[in-house]
């Protein structure tokens, strides 16, 4: 295997003219976005530097425990993030419901990941452990929060026909039914483009990753196959415990719609 | 068929008591504002009130399970909503939706011809005016055969003809049917004309208790 091209840390620093370029721009066409730009760059650089020596120090003392807090924080802050993300207010029960598919639906997808699909050896080994949880998370992440504005949107935009449906006699489930797909729907799209345009639109992360960590492209392909299939299941499994469940928040014990 | 007891909803309903009778028509009419509409959601469970007793068929309402109920008390809501479908699928979905069995396109072209719309089946509802969307609903709901009916201004969105036309039609299937109808209405005229008994939101509203 080739080493990495290693870059300097001056090498690094002339990347940051990108961020003074934008900044430049901004200032110029009076865009007032120059502090928000600012703050990403700077927690982006703390948050990736911090990240680094954690993990330096986690691959350099292998422990099943390590691992496993890892995969909790990411999991805590992925629940915390779609809160923080959805616009809309929720109700506690919707916010329980969106933690409980979070953690059983990537959790499901990836102990099959780990155990039947790559089998890691050891089973929690950090390298492969750390990143590929975090994908599965990331993307389920960004799938529940699709899902959720499209149901809330969902159902205050057709609160009158759930209703007409409900005053003919239809189950809740039978009522939301349109509501529900098109937030499945909505949820699953992205996911569903990205594997779509994959290796011609874009080389996803991982890919290149592991191309310029100097594997051969056909091995990155292998990993990226499998990975992108993961990310389909984890993201179409914790929508659907989401939906499945988050829709009957919306109705009281008597079938009332409350919105 | 109902009785209501000392009901209380927000600041809109106060009733000490009222008695609907069953295999009749009953209107009830009074303002807009008068609560007409929220109490015909009580008595199908799409609304609970906040205190006192509706009975159906002499038990508490809340005993019977609400999709069961809505089965058999159809509600017709004041905005007449067709899904995205065509009209032979709207006219279906009340059967559907209360899990029965579905209709043959003879007797949908049959409704259709008795409440005079000239449609054909396939046609795309969400294109059809006002009108004609309020008595698809309408057909729709008399499709189901239901026990009660409960009509939030049915007619609201008819000329004078069209309108004498579908009451014509409605009144006269419930009474061959057997049915009993509460039908919300703002119009006195057709109170009057079609109700068996005509209940006036001002004399069962108890002002003294509500807060205003």
């Amino acid at each position: 295997m080739n080493e990495m091209l290693d870059i300097t840390f001056w090498q690094l620093s002339t990347a940051y003219i990108f961020i003074l370029i934008l900044l430049a721009i901004v200032k110029w066409w009076k865009i007032s976005r120059e502090k928000e730009i600012l703050i990403a760059t700077f927690r982006m650089t703390i948050q990736l530097v911090l990240v680094g020596y954690v993990l330096t120090f986690i691959f350099e003392n292998e422990n099943m425990l390590y691992s496993l807090i890892v995969l909790v924080i990411m999991q805590t802050f992925a629940i915390f993030n779609i809160f923080k993300r959805t616009k809309h207010s929720m109700s506690n029960h919707l916010k329980k419901i969106i933690a409980i598919a979070m953690v059983t639906g990537t959790l499901f997808s990836f102990l099959y990941f780990d155990f039947i699909v790559a089998q890691f050896s050891p089973w929690y080994d950090p390298r492969y452990f750390i990143p590929i949880a975090g994908m599965l998370i990331g993307n389920s992440m960004t799938g529940i929060t699709l899902g959720v504005s499209s149901l809330v949107e969902g159902f205050q935009a057709r609160r009158k026909e759930v209703e007409a449906a409900l005053m003919l006699g239809a189950t809740p489930n039978k009522a939301s039914q349109g509501i529900v797909n098109h937030a499945f729907d909505s949820a699953i799209l992205p996911t569903i483009n990205s594997m779509v345009g994959m290796g011609i639109v874009f080389l996803p992360g991982m890919m290149t990753g592991v191309i310029l960590s100097g594997a051969s492209p056909m091995d990155a392909i292998k990993y990226q196959i499998a990975i992108m299939l993961g990310i389909t299941g984890s993201v179409s499994l914790t929508v659907i415990i989401f939906l499945y469940f988050g829709y009957k928040t919306f109705f009281n014990k008597y079938a009332q719609l409350h919105v | 068929m109902f009785t209501v007891n000392g009901l209380i909803y927000k600041n809109i309903l106060h009733i000490d008591k009222l008695e609907i009778p069953d295999h009749k028509i009953i209107c009830l009419f009074g303002e807009s504002g008068s609560g007409k509409s929220t109490l015909l959601k009580m008595f199908n469970q799409m609304l609970s009130p906040d205190d006192g007793e509706i009975t159906y068929k002499s038990q508490p309402i809340q005993e019977f399970p609400s999709v069961e109920l809505r089965r058999e008390v159809v509600m017709l809501g004041q905005d007449p909503i067709v899904f995205d479908e065509t009209v032979r699928e709207n006219l279906q979905k009340g059967l559907e939706f209360a899990e029965r069995e579905l209709e043959d396109d003879q007797t949908l072209i049959k409704m259709l011809g008795k409440l005079k719309l000239d449609k054909s089946l396939d046609e795309d509802a969400s294109k059809l005016s006002g009108g004609e969307k309020q008595r698809i609903a309408l057909a729709r709901v008399l499709l189901m055969k239901a026990e009660v009916y409960l009509m939030d201004e049915p007619t609201s969105a008819l000329d004078e003809n069209t309108e004498h036309l579908v009451m014509d039609v409605f009144t006269e299937f419930i009474r061959t049917h057997q049915k009993t109808a509460v039908m919300v209405t703002h119009s006195k005229e057709v109170a009057e004309k079609y109700a068996d008994q005509v209940v006036y939101m001002s004399d069962i509203l108890n002002r003294r208790g509500a807060v205003t």
